[in-house]
């Protein structure tokens, strides 16, 4: 059941706020508190705020369940596909073959407290990347399908 | 009644159990950190990354997060399963 | 006796688990009480990793540099995903039993059909 117009202005004006804290929070996971599984659950919070804002019926139009299953299956797959890349350069499987390596994410790190930089980590951050993208689709799923079993009461 | 009163004092007995174990712990002084000293000495030069915590999620002990991904990924295929239509469609009667 | 406190709070949580999930008839009650001890069980985990004066084990504008272990933390980490993931499991299979049966009450839940 739709929400009044209050409280549909005011989860427009939050949600983008809400998406961009998430996605900070999984892009600094090498740096600050947080990482993939935080992040990712931030953001379904805020799809969940604007499900139960607009109600099922509406958002069921703008939301196709496909889509949200297949951003879980390229988060899955990303992180193991991450991790595999590591055979290609002679390596073990899970190995960090981006750290102190000058390229995408290879800033050495010296010992010690510092002020962190984005660009170290080697491949952390891909992977923080893809277990977001997996948490969020996830989750939202979930919701989604559990909103669908509610049965209308005869009143 | 019985049966409750009878599972109540058993729950109580292994509770005093539990809280003997829990008098002899030490809270603040672990008992062997030479894993997480190698960790923390180590970590910053070996992965790359401030978060230590991270690291060891990440890089240290990669296999059980790719594990809990999985799980994760299965359970939301358990949900899909069991409401098998969304708005609307007829039910399905097997047999 | 108070020095050990999060481990007498895992004693009492555990207990109160335990006794929801044996005595209770509603199964969202029973769920709850799987809830109060994988609760139990994290703060067990996370507490086993505490060092006297540490910080939070990141080098990013760190206080000092005698740090908490950082193990048990993402052990945890992993064990609060998976309670979510049980308890999304257990809330659908409710709701689909209160769709077939008419009551979430165990006792009445007893026939088997197939």
């Amino acid at each position: 059941m739709r929400m009044s117009r209050i409280v549909r202005v005011a989860a427009d004006l939050v949600y983008p706020a809400v998406l961009i804290f998430g996605l900070y929070i999984v892009a600094h996971g090498h740096l600050t508190p947080g990482g993939g599984f935080q992040g990712g659950a931030v953001i379904a919070t805020g799809a969940a705020l604007v499900i139960v804002a607009y109600s099922y019926a509406e958002v069921r139009k703008w939301l196709s369940g496909k889509v949200l299953m297949g951003q879980e299956v390229i988060g899955l797959m990303g992180f193991i596909g991450v991790a595999l890349l590591a055979l290609a350069f002679g390596q073990v499987f899970f190995f960090n073959y981006l750290n102190a390596s000058g390229s995408l994410f290879g800033t050495p790190v010296p010992y010690g407290i510092n002020a962190g930089e984005l660009n170290t980590g080697g491949f952390v951050p891909l992977m923080n990347f893809s277990v977001g993208c997996e948490v969020w689709g996830g989750l939202t799923l979930v919701i989604l399908y559990m909103m669908s079993g509610i049965q209308k009461e005869a009143t | 009644m019985k049966k409750e009163v009878v599972m109540i004092i058993s729950l109580v007995i292994i509770s005093a159990f539990f809280m003997v174990v829990a008098m002899s712990l030490t809270f603040g002084s672990p008992a062997m950190t030479d894993m997480d000293d190698y960790f923390l000495r180590y970590g910053q030069e070996q992965t790359g990354t401030n978060n230590q915590c991270t690291s060891v999620t990440f890089d240290f002990r990669g296999f059980d997060t790719l594990g809990e991904s999985t799980v994760l990924f299965c359970a939301v295929i358990g949900v899909a399963l069991m409401f098998r239509r969304m708005q609307g469609g007829e039910e399905h009667e097997d047999e | 006796m108070l020095w050990n406190l999060p481990y007498i709070t895992v004693v009492a949580l555990t207990f109160v688990g335990i006794v929801t999930v044996l005595l209770k008839k509603n199964l969202i009650k029973i769920l709850l009480g799987i809830n109060i001890l994988e609760s139990a069980a994290n703060l067990f985990l996370v507490s086993l990793g505490y060092r006297e004066g540490g910080v939070a084990p990141i080098f990013t504008l760190a206080p000092s540099e005698l740090m908490v272990l950082p193990t048990p933390q993402a052990l945890t980490l992993t064990s609060i995903v998976i309670g979510v993931a049980t308890s999304a499991l257990v809330l659908s299979f409710a709701m689909v039993l209160k769709k077939k049966y008419g009551t979430v009450d165990i006792t009445e839940i007893r026939r088997l059909q197939g």
